[in-house]
């Protein structure tokens, strides 16, 4: 067997239990292939080498003395920016945060680690999680592997090219409003958003804390649902960690899907749909009901409003949330003369735009005598919505939709206007809404080979049906529609 | 107009950021667009709808919560070392009461 380029999970396990290959050797490889490509497409912003070799060495000494090793041993793991790595700098691609190092590590992080995966280093992505195209980190842009004239998608870009371009095997991003699964679908690679709560927060530097989640990009869906395995389950530190058993996701995905019944929200795909987007997506339901799918219609009354409710809700929360970088216990400082004048200066010109115009609309929303009219109303049309599913998933087993109503857009061409930036958010921002899981699993290129992909929502906490209907596309060539 | 230079100011204000010129300016047409926008949930009748905060339940008997135990985490030295102006044990600020 030669070495695969893009390695999966089981065959890192497989090459390293045969000796074929070491740990250390894996690392090697990986980190020279991100010296090699890092420079133009600008996923990785820190290297952990020392931590990553540690790692290594560990594996390759169990391997070595004949014991079993864990279900990631030695699998090279990139993690978006936003998560916490002790001693690794931690930035959420943001100039207020630079040079930031956590004194600890985030739930997700320690539970990779315990299960053998190696963490390579930090992604790139939009400014605190915030944007949809990478545009917005304060340290340039991530380039899209399939086409580096395009976007990658955001804000879990450099997540999503990082397993796109093969420098690492698996990587964690987060889903505020889709930041999981758009650049999922920007890149081709199936990108699991997880229900709220299943996977700790411990440790993610908070944007929305109601809305926030992280999940896995892979190469296979199986490797998505290997990962999952691992970082899902109760945290004493996150109190909104489920105490719901964690099952194992690989199991049973090659099962026949048996009628399952597959809900087409009609009035998704009217206006605002790029055409192509919507062919490859009508073809990908035409697969789902060859291999055994029952399509059935529904409808998501309330799925208009979801963008304005979002746009409220998170932007409170976020308003919230990042009052406390104020140049005191972290980051740079930018002198004042008071107190006040050195936290205005310092957020005022450490803060990118997107991030103050989400601070000043949270602001705003949350404001006396606003605060009835837009968080009030944001939280009651959220229920609406989180009752559009329940309504739904009672008609069917899961909802298939595009994952973005656009393709991958080239820089600078959706910047100047942020509402139509916003707007591209319609098909993910439900979910988060509603505390749903979604994964967006490519399916199909345009014909300048654009990857579209194709998001299949399940009720809460059955990511196992999520990730089984996923299975089932790629293997049946979801990819090349 | 939903949204004036003064109230962009204010809010600012509230929020501890330094605006350039330009962006008072720039923020407030994209906030009267994004604001014009949100109107749209006035068209949505949420007379008899519970707001909801939190998709996951409240747990009914406090299983979410644990004891209030004091831990050590000795990890003093390390968050100092992260931060801008420190004076161990504190952290340095620029002066707030007046002599």
């Amino acid at each position: 067997m030669s070495a695969p380029t893009s390695w999966t999970i089981p065959q890192v396990h497989a090459a390293l239990n045969s000796k074929q290959i070491s740990a250390r050797e894996l690392v090697n490889e990986f980190y020279a292939r991100i010296e090699r490509k890092n420079p133009e497409l600008n996923v990785y912003l820190a290297l952990s080498p020392g931590r990553a070799y540690a790692q290594a060495d560990r594996i390759d000494a169990a391997i070595a003395a004949g014991d079993s090793v864990p279900a990631l041993a030695g699998v090279p793991v990139a993690v978006k920016d936003v998560i916490s790595t002790h001693g690794t700098a931690t930035t959420c691609a943001s100039r207020i945060l630079e040079g930031y190092k956590p004194p600890y590590d985030a739930t997700a992080i320690t539970l990779l680690e315990q299960a053998g995966a190696i963490i390579l280093g930090k992604t790139n992505c939009d400014e605190f999680a915030m944007g949809s195209s990478t545009e917005n980190s304060a340290y340039g842009p991530v380039r899209n592997p399939v086409n580096t004239d395009y976007v990658p998608g955001g804000s879990s870009g450099g997540s999503a090219a990082a397993v796109a371009a093969d420098l690492a095997v698996v990587s964690l991003g987060t889903d505020t409003g889709g930041s999981i699964r758009q650049p999922g679908s920007f890149c081709g690679v199936p990108a699991l958003n997880p229900s709220y709560g299943r996977v700790s927060r411990y440790g993610l530097l908070a944007y929305a804390s109601s809305l926030d989640r992280i999940g896995p990009f892979a190469h296979t869906v199986r490797d998505a649902a290997s990962v999952m395995s691992v970082i899902s389950g109760r945290d004493p530190r996150d109190s909104t960690s489920s105490p719901a058993d964690v099952p194992d996701y690989s199991l049973g995905l090659d099962k026949p899907l048996h009628g399952l019944r597959i809900g087409i929200p009609d009035d998704y795909f009217g206006e605002g749909i790029d055409p192509e987007v919507r062919q490859k997506i009508e073809a990908g339901i035409h697969l789902l009901e060859k291999l055994g799918c029952r399509r059935v219609s529904i409808r998501m009354p309330n799925t208009d409003y979801a963008i304005a409710a979002y746009y409220i809700i998170a932007t409170a929360e976020a308003s919230s949330n990042l009052a406390r970088y104020d140049g005191v216990r972290y980051g740079p400082r930018v002198p004042g003369a008071t107190l006040i004048e050195m936290y205005q200066k310092t957020r005022g010109r450490l803060f990118g735009s997107e991030v103050k115009r989400r601070i000043i609309l949270g602001t705003y929303v949350l404001s006396a005598g606003y605060y009835d009219a837009y968080y009030l109303k944001g939280q009651k049309v959220r229920a609406l919505i989180a009752r559009d599913f329940r309504e739904a998933f009672e008609k069917a087993d899961v909802i298939v939709t595009p994952t973005s109503p656009v393709l991958p857009f080239r820089f600078g061409e959706r910047t100047s206007n942020p509402l139509q930036m916003y707007l591209a958010d319609i098909y993910t921002v439900t979910g988060s809404l509603a505390g749903v899981p979604g994964i967006s699993v490519p399916s199909g290129k345009t014909s300048a080979g654009l990857p579209v992909g194709m998001q299949i929502y399940g009720p809460a906490f059955d990511e196992h049906r999520v990730l089984h209907l996923a299975h089932a596309f790629e293997q049946a060539g979801g990819a090349n529609l | 107009m939903k949204i004036s230079r003064e109230d962009v100011l204010k809010v600012a204000a509230l929020a501890n950021l330094e605006l350039a010129d330009g962006e008072v300016e720039m923020y407030r047409g994209q906030l009267d667009d994004i604001l014009t926008y949100i109107d749209k949930l006035n068209k949505v009748d949420t007379s008899n709808v519970e707001p909801l905060t939190q998709v996951v339940a409240a747990a009914s008997d406090d299983s979410a919560l644990r004891e209030d135990v004091v831990v050590r985490a000795d990890i003093i030295t390390e968050v100092l070392e992260g931060a801008p102006d420190p004076s161990a044990p504190y952290f340095r600020v620029p002066r707030v009461i007046e002599k």
